[in-house]
Order: C-alpha cells, then structure tokens, then sequence
C-alpha cells in the first residue's frame, strides 16, 4: 500500500529516518511502526509490518513530540492575540505535539472551571495536548490562595502567577507547602518589582545609552533566591520560569548541589540575542525577563548544557501588531517562540558546539516531561504516537508567513536559521507538514 | 551637500564634519539676529509641524522663532490641544501628518526612539526636538556652538556634564556630539543618576564634584527633574544642592577662564545657586541665541538651502 499525506492509515510505517530516543540521535537509519495512534514498535533494521503504508522518512530526524512547558494562548479575553486552536497550529508549525498554557488570561484560570474550559477548547482544537496551569492567587492579586485540589483534578499541572510574582513570600510558601501535597510543580516569575520598577529593558550599557529605563538583573536573582530558599524550607518542587541572567543560573546550580527540590527553563531568546539587539528601539525585542547581557546568554547556554536548566521552554507571548506598533517602552512584554525554537536551538546551540542535536531535542521533549511528571516526550513501544520528523540542517529565513500563530512579533523575522519540523503527528495522526522540508506537494 | 540624512534624529547619527557644517551655516544665521530685519525668507511656502507630544516651552519657541524667521507656514499643535489622545499609536499619528502633505516635522515625543520611528515611514524631513532621554540633537548643537565660540577648537577642552545622566536627553546628545570633535567628557552627578557603563561611550564618569570640575573648560549643568524621584534617586533638594549644586564656593574652585552653561529652565539654589545664575560665568543668554540659529541651520539645510546663497557669517 502507498503511503499518502492526504489520508494516514490507521497502522502505517516512517521508514529511512534517525531516531531519536533518549537524548541520542541513532546513527543507523531507523523505522516507527504505528498503530491505532501508538507506538507498536521502534527500532533499527526490518520493521515487523510488511506491506503497510510507509512514509519514506527521507533520512529526517524522528523524534519524540516536542515539549513546550510555557506558552501563553490568551485564551479567553485576548482572542485578538491568540487563541488555543491558532497557538495549537503554532505549536504544531514548530514540532510540538504538547504544550503547558499559563494561566494571565482575562479573566485568569483560577478556578476548576476555567481550568476545565482550557482543557476542552484544547481538544476541541486536537493539534496538540494543552496543559493548564493554574493560578496560584485569585485573580493573581497576589492575596488569596485558589483552589489547587480542584484545579488539579480538573487538570491543572502546577500553579504560577506567571506576568507577575507573588510578591507576598508567605503565600509562596504556602503555595508550594499545597502543591507538594498535590504533586504538581509551583512554577515562578521570578522578578522583585521593587527592584525591577518601571524597567523595559535590561539595565545595563544599552540602556544607558538609548535612554530607556533598565531592569536590573538584582531583580531576577533576588527573586530566584527568596523562592529556592522557600522550596528548601517547605520542601514543594519550585520551577523557576525564564532564566536569564547568571546569577540566577548560578543560585540554582548551588540549590541543586544542596538537593532542594528546584527545576527551571530558559528561553530560545534568552540563549541567542542580548541587550544590543534593542538598539534600534524594535518592540520585536521587548521582553519580561529582558534580554540581558552576552555572559548571561552564554551562562544560559552553558546551563542547559551541564543541566543546570533543566528544559528549554518558549514562552510564547503575541501581541497583535497593533500593540507592537507603539513605541518601545509603551509596548507590551513579550514575542512569540514556538514556530521557531527548534530552529533558534540547532542555530545557537548545535551549530555553536554547546552541545549535539540528541541533547536538544531531550531538552525539548523528554526533559520538561520529567519536569512536571507526563508520561511523553519518549519514542518507545507502547508509548502514544507523538512524535516529529525534524530537518536539522533546513536551512530557511524567517517570514511572516512561516508564523501560524494570531500573531507576527517575532524576534527572528528576517533571520536565517537552520532546523526546522518537517511533519508533526498527534497519536499518530498528522497535525503539520511543511512540504518544502518533506513529501513535497 | 551639508547634511546627508534627510532627518535630523541626534548627534549618534551626524558625523563631524556634519556638527562643524552646521554650526558654520548657524553663526551666518546668528550674524542676522543684530541687524534690524532679521528674517531670512526662504521658507516660503513650505509648511513645518511642530508636535509637541510632551509639554515644552523654551524649544517649541525657539523653533518656532526659527520657522518664522525663514517664513515657513507653521503648525503647532499639542497632546494637550489636539485630538491626538494619548494611547494612539505613532503609526497613526504618523499617517495623519503624511496625508497632509508637510514638508517637515518637528517631533518631541516622551518615548525614546520616536523620531526615529516617524524619520523610517515619513517621507518629509524630520527634525528630533527631544526623544525620552535619548537625545536632544538641536539642544546638543546649540550647547556645542556656545562653547565654540569661547574656546574655539574643542580637541582636547574639558567639558563637565553635572546632573540626572541617567534621564538626560541633552547629555546624551552632548556626549555624542562632544566626543566626535575630540572634548574631553566628564560625567559627574550622584550615582544614583549616572550610570557608570556609560563610560563605554569615551567619557569619564566622576561622582565627586570637586574632582570632576577641577580643570573643567566648561560645566553643563543639567536641569534636576524635582518631580522625577526625589526621595528615591536623592533625598532631596537640599541635599543635591550641598553635593553637586554649583555655588559660589564652586565657581571659586574652577579655572579663571572656565564658564558655566544651563539648558533652562533653572531650579535656583537647586543645581545651581541664583548668584552663579546671574553672575559674570555663565553664558546661559548666547546658548538661548544660538538655539534659534542652530534651527534655522537644520532647517534651511534639511529644505535643500545653498550654504553659498547666505553670504559670509562673523
């Protein structure tokens, strides 16, 4: 039987690729054999299907479907932004077959209901898992605690006020005393606003020179090491969101060493771009945390690299051009991130020596699994057929019409970039091709 | 060719030969101001927008002055006075001007970059009067005439830039400016209002007063924003004034030829004291003069004037 794109057999082969399983990229050509959306057998060789369907591979990259723990769907409130179906395709576009929504809606998720409705509308959507977090205050005023055993059983997979800190530390605490119980991850904004004030940029040489009020890096490390010292004192599992500066990367190296309980992420941007590239007061590069100097991109990168930072994840953030129309410092915080995260990594992390494609693809999908405990990100027999055919050495400029998100701010539009997800496949099933990386029309 | 941008948006962007053109066209222009006709009128049927999107009083009039002494039609408007309520984008803004077909826009706008922004999708000339704390070109031209004419060449004059660094528009655009003609430049103020990277730009940064006017040529003092953090970044008025406010004792201090400049308006015995404001050092009138003739230079020169067509200056 021939294989066709326009209908996926229930039980099919992808033949002539790499796999990729457990942080290493097999060097002899592979095969999957998928049925009924799992994964019946993997391996190198003869599959055990004869005359099935067989998707030729073209020697791609097979890998487990990406992983995105921190996205920002702006579903309900700011469907101008996003919505859950169109940051699915996004997430699609980019390889990911899972992603974890925060929960800075309007209104925020911060009851079993809202949790419930992100849940639904995800799979109304089924262009990939979307897992919800909730919020860790009402309304995330930072005053009182929601309810987290609610939230969970409805689906929630750990709690953050994400935009925001809670600046009020008791409550972190007791956020994460609840959700040690609950077994789901406190996830933190790490920012001391006192510090931070009315900051749009790093505080640093550029902004000095612009003329735009800086974000000291003080600010992100203080905050990191009042929540580490609260996840060492309750013992709950703190995740810190977003690393970008060194020192911060450097408290949780030492918070590790010393056994608290503490994961955290860093962004594509925050390990390819610095503080210069603001110089020409774009939107496209305004950000919380900001982008900060080249030894912090480089701490970041070599964070990853030793496990220090235990997972790359995108924070994808639209905003309509409208808002990112203003000027700079009226702008809003944030750019988009999933379309093109594969492609920043194989550029500034692969292509840079700081570490080989098996390992950032396991910073992609199985490591920010681990993180919150879902049982993904793994190319193994009996596991769900999530997986991704990835082209790493596509190389291809970024345009707007690469982006599928509601959205157009990216950092990345006019760059070159090498890496790109050729097809995606939810439980077997095909969410996103790109025909110029595979099976071309 | 004087110019080769068809905007003015700081002095980052001019060249030295472009500073020193310039100022050569704004001394004919100020040799004008003496005789009993004044204007110069060139601008004839040409058509300047003044948006002024932050409050201003002293520039908004000196380019007016400028626009009017090279009749130019002129039009002022506001954030205060005009339709253009806040939160509307630049873009917009920016549409509305180029669908009235202007000839040039004089912008000050409260957001770093603005200029810049309106500069890339206007096709008119546009002329920066004041970018958040980015720069303040004219304000930096303006300055560098002054202390031109007392000390001629500034390779290697010690100009001292007192005040909120950190916020200042005008010493940014000093710095630039200053540098490129080979001053020396030294930044002086709490360090709460100077940042210390700064310093990668060529300049010196000098937290003591005494020290940092020493064998000062010149000090801009910068005007201290009262309303701008007091209480946070200095605790007070006072307190500035015993530290870093020019007084009599100060002047004192410095080289007998050294002279004093302020870019209004004054906070007297705040940065500087009422009798050093009066006194015999500063030169705070000419910098007032040499305002409009900087701008009737950037004017003509951005309208395609012939620097040859003026006759000779002083």
């Amino acid at each position: 039987m021939q294989w066709s794109w326009k209908r996926i057999p229930a039980e099919y082969l992808v033949t002539n690729v790499r796999l990729c399983q457990n942080g290493k990229i097999g060097r002899r050509k592979g095969f999957l054999h998928v049925k009924k959306g799992r994964i019946e057998q993997v391996g190198v060789g003869e599959p055990s299907g004869e005359g099935l369907p067989a998707l030729d591979g073209g020697g791609l990259v097979c890998a487990p479907g990406l992983i995105d723990m921190h996205v920002h769907f702006r579903e309900p409130g700011q469907e101008e932004k996003e919505t859950i179906a169109s940051g699915s395709l996004a997430a699609a576009c980019g390889g990911f077959t899972s992603v974890v929504t925060m929960p800075n809606t309007e209104p925020a998720i911060d009851h079993s209901g809202m949790v419930k409705y992100v849940v639904d509308r995800g799979k109304e959507a089924g262009l990939c898992r979307v897992f919800p977090t909730g919020a860790i205050s009402k309304g995330r005023k930072g005053e009182q605690m929601c309810e987290f055993g609610e939230m969970v059983a409805a689906g929630a997979v750990g709690f953050t006020d994400d935009g925001s800190p809670v600046v009020n530390g008791g409550l972190m605490a007791n956020a994460l005393k609840f959700a040690r119980l609950l077994g789901v991850p406190v996830i933190s904004h790490a920012e001391d606003l006192s510090i931070v004030g009315g900051g749009v940029m790093h505080a640093g040489y550029w902004s000095a020179r612009l003329g735009l009020s800086g974000m000291p890096r003080a600010g992100e490390d203080a905050a990191t090491f009042r929540d580490i010292e609260l996840a060492r004192a309750t013992g709950g599992h703190l995740h810190i969101a977003h690393v970008s500066t060194r020192g911060a990367v450097e408290i949780i190296r030492r918070a590790k060493q010393d056994g608290v309980h503490v994961t955290a992420e860093a962004t594509p941007h925050h390990f390819s771009l610095d503080h210069s590239r603001c110089r020409d007061f774009s939107p496209l590069f305004k950000m919380n945390p900001p982008l900060r100097e080249p030894e912090d991109v480089e701490a970041i990168a070599e964070g990853l690299a030793d496990g220090t930072i235990d997972c790359i994840a995108t924070d994808h953030a639209p905003h309509t051009a409208t808002q990112k129309e203003y000027q700079f410092d009226q702008a809003p915080f944030g750019v988009l991130g999933l379309e093109t995260a594969f492609g920043v990594g194989v550029t500034y992390l692969v292509k840079n020596g700081v570490m080989d494609l098996g390992k950032l693809i396991a910073l992609m999908s199985e490591r920010p699994a681990a993180v919150l405990g879902l049982p993904y990100g793994k190319l193994e027999e009996g596991a769900v057929a999530d997986f991704t055919l990835l082209d790493p050495d596509h190389v291809w400029t970024v345009t707007v019409d690469h982006l599928r998100s509601r959205s157009r701010n990216s950092s990345y539009l006019g760059e070159e970039l090498t890496g790109k997800a050729g097809a995606t496949f939810l439980r077997g099933r095909l969410t996103w091709r790109d025909p110029e990386v595979i099976g071309a029309d | 060719m004087i110019l080769k941008s068809k905007d003015v948006l700081g002095l980052e962007d001019m060249s030295a030969e472009e500073i020193l053109g310039v100022l050569e066209i704004a001394s004919r222009f100020r040799a004008v101001f003496d005789r009993p006709v004044r204007n110069v009128p060139i601008m004839r049927g040409r058509t300047v927008v003044n948006f002024f999107h932050e409050p201003s009083t002293r520039t908004r009039i000196s380019f007016e002055l400028a626009e009017k002494r090279l009749s130019a039609d002129i039009v002022n408007f506001s954030a205060a006075t005009s339709s253009f309520k806040k939160g509307e984008t630049l873009r917009d803004t920016a549409e509305n001007l180029a669908a009235m077909k202007i000839d040039m826009l004089v912008i000050r706008h409260s957001s770093p970059g603005s200029a810049r922004y309106l500069a890339r999708v206007l096709d008119c000339s546009v002329i920066n009067a004041g970018d958040g704390a980015h720069e303040h070109p004219t304000q930096g031209l303006l300055d560098i005439m002054t202390m031109r004419q007392r000390l001629g060449d500034l390779r290697g004059k010690k100009v001292t830039i007192i005040g909120d660094i950190a916020h200042s528009r005008v010493a940014r655009s000093n710095i630039w400016g200053l540098t490129k003609l080979g001053a020396e430049v030294t930044l002086c103020g709490p360090p709460t209002m100077v940042p210390g990277s700064l310093e990668k730009l060529g300049v010196t940064v000098e937290c003591d007063l005494r020290k940092a006017v020493a064998d000062a040529d010149v000090l801009n003092v910068l005007r201290i924003q009262l309303e701008r953090g007091a209480g946070s970044t200095f605790p007070g008025n006072r307190e500035y004034h015993r530290m870093y406010g020019i007084t009599e004792d100060v002047v004192r201090s410095l080289k007998p030829e050294a002279f004093i400049m302020h870019p209004g308006p004054m906070n007297r015995d705040v940065e500087i004291a009422g009798e050093v404001a009066d006194g015999p050092r500063q030169v705070i009138l000419d910098q007032v003069a040499n305002g409009v003739a900087v701008r009737m230079a950037l004017i003509y020169l951005l309208s395609g004037g012939d620097p040859g067509a003026l006759g000779g200056g002083d």
